[in-house]
């Protein structure tokens, strides 16, 4: 199985980019994947929100705030604890994955997904209390922006939305928003999470070897989908608050 | 499962018009929410099924993979069923809060489909004692507002009739040795035979009477419950009580008929559902969780 990724992968490595700088789904390098998305759509949660990029499916949902559960050293006398989960269908990736219960899994994109929203979340103003953030996809980067809508839908204040967004480098060329066949070819490439309103960074993480004089051209592709992305969440927002509230 | 609590005014309530035939959503007792059924909602497994049941959001997906038959059946394939209580459902299932709940809905499911000609084993045999088609049922529950078992049984169905296995062939050369074939064309596939598919219908015992699809309040109401499994043609595959309470024999037989009577209808409302869909091939404008 291994050496068939393998062979894949040198496979795929060339071929990324045809000779008019399209991409392998058409799109340029340039630009994200179709983006669909849905606010609101679980009334028992407190705040819950859907995207859909390219085939990439995120369920995200808020509860809270709320009381601390469990022991009182959890809670923090000054501020709102964040606690975040995300957690993959069995049935998401290419081979089925054998689930494995409660914390274990996908602790390390959970540990993400709380920093950079922890970077976004007033949290100073619910001292005692606790917000839950359940992410439920494939990717990380959708998965962030997903958590993001949720607690932006349960009404909890943020410094800014957090849009994340991925590019990677190949063939000497920054792709944004890498969907699942390039990702497998040239590896993740650089994940951002974006505030886009102060231009801030909540996360960066590089999980590919780029070089140097490369790494601005990746990051700023990186940027310029979390941009876009930003663009298209702001014309849902408005678009399913009219729908909810009438004219804003 | 996930709590609601309720005071005892509320209870007598929903007690009280449970006995006069008139529920709290204004549903008699023998009738049943409005149910949402989408099939082929994700793209990389071999069936799946999503289904909204009021509150309730269940996501199944069915994946064929390509396994060893079990000793004591070699000519058979077999099914595996996998409930996930992520902490999306209620934050109760937080850690291994929903471990508990997942096994018994699974443990439900594998008595409910035990029973022999349910679904077609043997058509899912490659290659007796070495090959079969293993597939994996693995449910998602997205939020739960009562009348889970229900909810999954619909979403199973949907999805296994969804499911489309790859054919293969198996090619023996002079020497003996076996290699499989996979078929070049990619809409060359098995479906499974759906007829003998049962459906749970769960009735909970409120008061002197039982209700079906009870929601998430009546549940809070009821103290035990009667699952029972039933095939289109109205024969019953597996009964299971569920709940603290206990229930005298006369009543488990009128639940059983009611059960039969309301599952019949199920299986007819939701085959044609499914047929409907189906006639619209790919034209279909996927909704997903956008709807």
């Amino acid at each position: 199985k291994r050496g068939l990724y393998r062979k894949r992968r040198g496979l795929y490595r060339e071929g990324l980019l045809s000779d008019d700088g399209f991409r392998l789904d058409g799109r340029r390098p340039r630009e994200i994947r179709s983006l669909r998305m849905r606010l609101g759509l679980f009334p028992r949660a407190d705040g819950s929100a859907y995207i859909e990029q390219g085939n990439t499916k995120v369920v995200a949902l808020v509860y809270g705030p709320r009381e601390v559960r469990g022991p009182r050293s959890r809670s923090a006398p000054d501020q709102a604890v964040l606690r975040c989960r995300f957690s993959l269908a069995p049935f998401s990736g290419p081979e089925r994955r054998r689930p494995r219960g409660g914390e274990g899994r996908g602790s390390d994109l959970a540990l993400r997904l709380q920093q950079s929203l922890e970077a976004a979340v007033l949290t100073h103003l619910y001292p005692r209390s606790q917000i839950d953030v359940y992410s439920d996809g494939s990717h990380c980067c959708t998965g962030t922006t997903a958590a993001a809508l949720a607690v932006l839908d349960a009404g909890i204040p943020l410094r800014d939305v957090v849009c994340a967004g991925s590019a990677a480098l190949a063939e000497g060329t920054a792709l944004t928003d890498p969907n699942g066949a390039e990702e497998a070819a040239v590896g993740p490439g650089l994940a951002l999470a974006l505030l886009p309103a102060s231009g801030l960074l909540a996360l960066v993480q590089l999980s590919a070897r780029v070089p140097c004089e490369r790494l601005e051209p990746v990051m700023e592709a990186a940027a310029d989908g979390c941009r876009e992305l930003h663009r298209a969440l702001d014309r849902e927002l408005r678009r399913s608050l009219r729908e909810r509230h009438g004219e804003v | 499962m996930a709590a609601v609590v309720l005071s005892e005014p509320e209870k007598l309530y929903i007690v009280h018009g449970v006995q006069e035939d008139l529920r709290v959503d204004g549903r008699g007792c023998e009738d049943y929410r409005c149910a949402e059924v989408e099939t082929d909602v994700v793209s990389n497994t071999s069936g799946s099924a999503r289904v909204k049941l009021e509150n309730t959001d269940i996501l199944v997906g069915v994946k064929a993979e390509m396994g060893t038959p079990k000793i004591e059946k070699p000519d058979e394939g077999y099914l595996e069923f996998c409930v996930d209580c992520s902490a999306n459902a209620t934050p109760e299932f937080e850690g291994r809060g929903g471990e508990e709940l997942g096994a018994e809905i699974a443990s439900a499911f594998y008595t409910v489909f035990s029973s022999e000609n349910s679904i077609d084993l043997k058509s899912l045999c490659i290659n007796p004692r070495e090959h079969c088609w293993v597939l994996y049922v693995d449910v998602l529950l997205l939020v739960c507002g009562g009348n889970l078992y229900d909810a999954i049984s619909i979403a199973v169905k949907a999805a296994l009739f969804n499911t489309r296995i790859p054919k293969v062939r198996v090619l023996e050369d002079e020497e003996g040795s076996k290699e499989i074939e996979l078929s070049d064309d990619p809409y060359d596939c098995i479906r499974l035979n759906m007829e003998n598919v049962p459906l749970i219908v769960t009735l909970s015992k409120i008061g002197y009477r039982h209700v079906v699809d009870a929601t998430l309040e009546e549940e809070a109401c009821s103290l035990a419950s009667l699952l029972v499994s039933v095939t289109s043609k109205g024969a019953l595959t597996s009964i299971k009580k569920m709940g603290r309470g206990s229930l005298d024999p006369e009543s488990i037989f009128e639940m059983m008929e009611t059960g039969k009577k309301v599952g019949k209808a199920l299986h007819v409302a939701l085959q044609k559902v499914l047929d409907e869909e189906e006639s619209l091939g790919t034209s279909r404008q996927k909704v997903g969780f956008l709807g």
